[in-house]
């Protein structure tokens, strides 16, 4: 924990209320998120029993499984939901835009996002795409053809999540986190209602009232995937034999209405909340890869592209691990120089650095190293208040021009020396503004916002005897649907 | 039977460790080096080897400073054999390289293809392509994430892994359990995946040459349990000797007890602390002080020296702290800085802020054992940890208990074992202040 985030929860205690952590909303909000709600049947690894489902806050779509353990009455479940989703999912693949580059391309104009209530939301959500990917509409157990499809998307969606800075599948505890600190522990605060009444109590209560008031699961069932163990013994378990012996299964979906319609109107709370928010300034950047992974799982799948594997073979997952790097690297950086709160943070820890001009060589030229011909390279003074604790030598970028590259030559006392490496143009001298000048206030970060480049790594034939050889290639089977756990 | 005596058992050790490497029937031979175990020794000789039988090599390491050391340490045993020192566009090479004739510099592997040898970064053998070397030799391997290895695995046919096992394992800034249990999980060293997807030798160095006699036993059960090793010397080839008697001050008896023993545990008073704890902080850069002001002097089996800044280091587990002991004043030349970044050096002494000290909880990351094991295994004559009192009962109250996952090995030494073993021996050795 930052010393920032530890002073916002201890001030949340103190004025008992949750404390702003951001000025500006890091994450991207669709103008119609679907919500979804999942439940599980406990002691089950993968067993769907219920979810709230839609886009419209006024009229969800409760659907459930009225026997769990029933393997069939779970894949109409899935088809059903499937019935939900894949309209929702598709609508945004026919409307596209021509990105400018240099090689133009098609992009969605906008792509799904799945809002669920917590990072449990995202583990079911992944489990669910990976128990319905490999069903096939023939052969033995056969589902509905809708199925296999839907497991596709959630593992699409699953996927993404995985990388800093996605907004296609968000966890809502995540992302209220990431814009307000409030009085309890970060384990608490994935509880969903507590942490809302911390962000949000109703008018007459403070937050820890509030919150006291939403841990009584009665009150505020459990936001999922896990349901309250008092509600499966004493509510569930008659409700299911009922619908063994009536096969209705009303009683069923009565109870588990009860367990998600709270956290339905929850949701649609949080969303209201990060609504008001304005937008930081490169969610829209973020968003547009969500949009261009989206086009280009829309062309996979309508080539009729295999389910994902189950496990990477050795070199997909070390460019995975590359690009989640690089994902990481790009997010933290946009984000403090989006933000000056979040910038504070790294200014605390003395990463970064906000201070004036005091002092510009923009004339100086040097040989750089490796280099033959002199080249402009200015030198600048920042005076700062900020504990510095950067080393000459170290890289820094700016939200000036977050594309150009400096590092600091030395540090004296409060003044600060750095030097500016590229961006100044062609000419003999910086073209002007591209270099800082004396009064202005200017912040430097030992944040790289380009994410860094890589080298290229072999494909996946090409797989070397230090990682097992070239993998056997992927031919899909009646048995890959098998798991350990099924 | 009749015990070897040290130099004899490491003789042996690179002997058939070469007879493996150049004439055994794998593609990889891995071995598993001690702290100060002759692991640089040993690259130069393999390199020499192959160079002397006419064969090309390449050599890997993985930062500029190991590659700068190998290459100034092999031009100097083999001055007649020809060197290419491949590197980044920007970076100036050192002295300590270019000094040698037989040496070329330069970005463009095209210039430096020729020579019998070359020596680069893995990063940077990553952007080399469409050439092959019969022979490679990967130092500090176990430093190496595995996605690295990946990157340059075709260059070579035959590859020597050299690296040592109790150090800290290469990290990274994702925190994900998707790989977690594949063989090839990318996290993980490139020793690791080798040795788990191919059926190669593993060596050991037996002897630790760095390591007084008085650290190498304690530094072989807590962090290499397996694998024990011994001292090169005997405790009567190194002494340290500080020219003035000292006060009667905490500081001083550290000092002293450092001197006289080869450890010391410069115990504060219990307390949760930040991480820049300013007292502990403070005695790290004044113990740093002192040492200078009292004029050591190290004898050992070469020679007679004093102890100069260059020789000393003070490590931390943080850059905050580095920062925070850099600014309390540190006498210059004397190092401060993190574990990871103290990884292959070595020091007459080294000054520890444990990792442990003040902190209300022990996470995986200060239980980590090869954190405590690089920062007490970079002396040739004594290591003074700083710390606040309460470290054992801490750990304690913060049993390791990480997430058990499926195919995912177990790993030896366990951390919170490991810093157990280190306190028990330091208790012998504590300072109070």
């Amino acid at each position: 924990m930052s010393v920032i985030s530890a002073y916002a929860r201890a001030l949340a205690v103190q004025t008992g209320r949750a404390q702003p952590v951001a000025t500006v909303r890091h994450v991207h909000l669709s103008a119609t998120p679907m919500v979804f709600i999942p439940l599980k049947l406990a002691g089950e690894a993968a067993a769907p029993l219920a979810a709230l489902v839609g886009t419209d806050p006024a009229n969800p779509r409760l659907l459930v499984v009225p026997q769990p353990r029933n393997r069939d009455l779970r894949f109409a479940f899935m088809a059903e939901l499937a019935d939900v989703m894949l309209p929702y999912v598709e609508s945004f693949a026919g409307v596209t835009e021509t990105v400018e580059a240099k090689t133009p391309y098609e992009r969605s104009s906008d792509a799904p996002q799945l809002l669920v209530p917590n990072r449990g939301g995202i583990a079911f959500t992944k489990l669910l795409g990976r128990s319905t990917r490999f069903r096939r509409a023939d052969g033995p157990y056969p589902v509905h053809p809708s199925v296999p499809v839907l497991g596709q998307w959630l593992t699409f969606l699953a996927e993404r999540a995985e990388y800093a800075g996605s907004s296609a599948l968000v966890a809502m505890t995540e992302a209220l986190a990431l814009h307000w600190a409030t009085g309890q522990s970060p384990m608490e605060d994935a509880n969903l209602a507590t942490q809302l009444a911390w962000i949000a109590p109703p008018a007459g209560q403070n937050g820890p009232e509030a919150a006291l008031a939403a841990e009584d699961p009665l009150t505020s069932p459990p936001a999922g995937p896990e349901t309250h163990p008092d509600f499966d013994g004493q509510v569930l378990d008659h409700a299911i034999r009922a619908y063994e012996t009536s096969s209705s299964p009303a009683q069923v979906r009565e109870a588990l209405r009860t367990q998600l319609e709270p956290t339905w109107t929850l949701m649609w709370q949080a969303v209201r909340l990060l609504r008001e928010l304005p937008e930081a300034a490169t969610v829209d950047a973020r968003w547009a890869k969500d949009r261009d992974q989206f086009t280009r799982e829309t062309a996979r799948l309508a080539d009729g592209g295999f389910p994902r594997g189950r496990i990477d073979g050795a070199v997909s997952a070390a460019i995975r691990l590359a690009d989640l790097e690089s994902a990481l690297q790009t997010y933290e950086a946009q984000r403090a120089f989006d933000d000056p709160l979040v910038m504070a943070e790294h200014r605390v820890a003395g990463k970064a650095f906000s201070g004036e001009v005091v002092a510009v060589d923009a004339t100086r030229r040097i040989v750089p190293p490796g280099k033959t011909r002199a080249a402009p390279r200015p030198l600048v003074t920042i005076r700062t208040s900020d504990p510095v604790r950067l080393s000459p030598g170290k890289r820094l970028s700016s939200s000036r021009n977050r594309k150009q590259k400096t590092e600091i030559v030395s540090i004296a006392g409060d003044l600060v020396v750095i030097q500016i490496n590229d961006q100044m143009g062609r000419g003999s001298t910086p073209a002007p503004g591209s270099v800082p000048e004396v009064g202005e206030i200017v912040c430097y970060a030992e944040l790289d916002p380009s994410g860094g480049q890589r080298p290229r790594l072999p494909s996946g034939e090409d797989t070397p005897w230090t990682h097992g050889g070239p993998p056997t290639p992927y031919v899909p089977t009646d048995e890959d649907a098998q798991e350990a756990w099924s | 039977m009749i015990a070897l005596t040290p130099e004899q058992a490491a003789a042996d050790a690179t002997a058939a460790i070469l007879a493996d490497f150049t004439g055994g029937p794998h593609r990889g031979v891995i071995v598993d080096s001690p702290p100060g175990a002759g692991k640089t020794t040993l690259v130069v000789t393999a390199a020499m080897t192959l160079a002397g039988s006419g064969e090309r090599l390449m050599i890997v390491a993985q930062t500029n400073e190991q590659v700068d050391d190998l290459t100034d340490k092999l031009a100097s045993k083999a001055p007649g054999l020809s060197i290419g020192r491949l590197h980044s566009d920007g970076f100036t090479v050192p002295s300590r390289v270019t000094r040698h004739p037989g040496v070329t510099a330069s970005n463009k592997i095209d210039q430096v293809e020729a020579c019998t040898v070359v020596i680069a970064t893995a990063d940077k053998w990553a952007y080399v392509s469409e050439r092959t070397w019969p022979w490679a030799i990967v130092d500090e391997a176990y430093q190496m994430r595995s996605d690295k290895l990946l990157a340059i695995a075709a260059l070579f046919d035959r590859a020597l892994f050299v690296g040592d096992p109790g150090q800290l394992d290469p990290f990274s800034v994702v925190d994900t359990e998707r790989w977690a249990g594949l063989a090839w999980d990318p996290m993980q060293s490139a020793v690791a995946v080798i040795g788990r997807l191919n059926d190669l030798p593993v060596h050991r160095l037996p002897v630790s040459w760095r390591l007084p006699a008085s650290a190498a036993p304690l530094v072989s059960e807590a962090f290499y349990p397996f694998a024990p090793f011994r001292s090169g010397t005997a405790a009567a080839d190194r002494e340290l000797k500080l020219a003035t008697a000292g006060f009667p001050v905490a500081w001083d008896r550290t000092l002293n007890e450092a001197a006289a023993t080869g450890w010391a545990l410069h115990e504060l008073p219990n307390r949760h602390t930040i991480r820049t704890d300013a007292e502990a902080v403070q005695a790290c850069a004044g113990l740093a002080t002192r040492l200078l002001q009292r004029g050591a002097v190290a004898h050992d089996e070469n020679d007679t020296h004093p102890v100069s800044p260059d020789r000393i280091a003070i490590g931390c587990a943080h850059n905050d702290q580095v920062a925070a002991i850099r600014a309390a004043g540190v006498p210059a030349g004397i190092t401060v800085d993190t574990a990871n970044r103290l990884q292959g050096r070595e020091y007459d002494v080294t000054i520890v802020l444990h990792p442990l000290s003040g902190r209300r909880d022990a996470t995986a990351f200060h239980l980590e054992s090869g954190r405590l094991c690089v920062l007490t295994s970079r002396h040739r004559h004594a290591c003074i940890v700083v710390a606040r009192a309460g470290i054992a009962e801490l750990l304690d109250n913060h049993p390791s208990t990480g997430r058990v996952q499926l195919n995912v090995p177990v790993k030896f030494p366990d951390g919170w074992e490991a810093n157990h073993a280190v306190l028990a021996h330091l208790s012998d050795h504590r300072v109070q202040a």
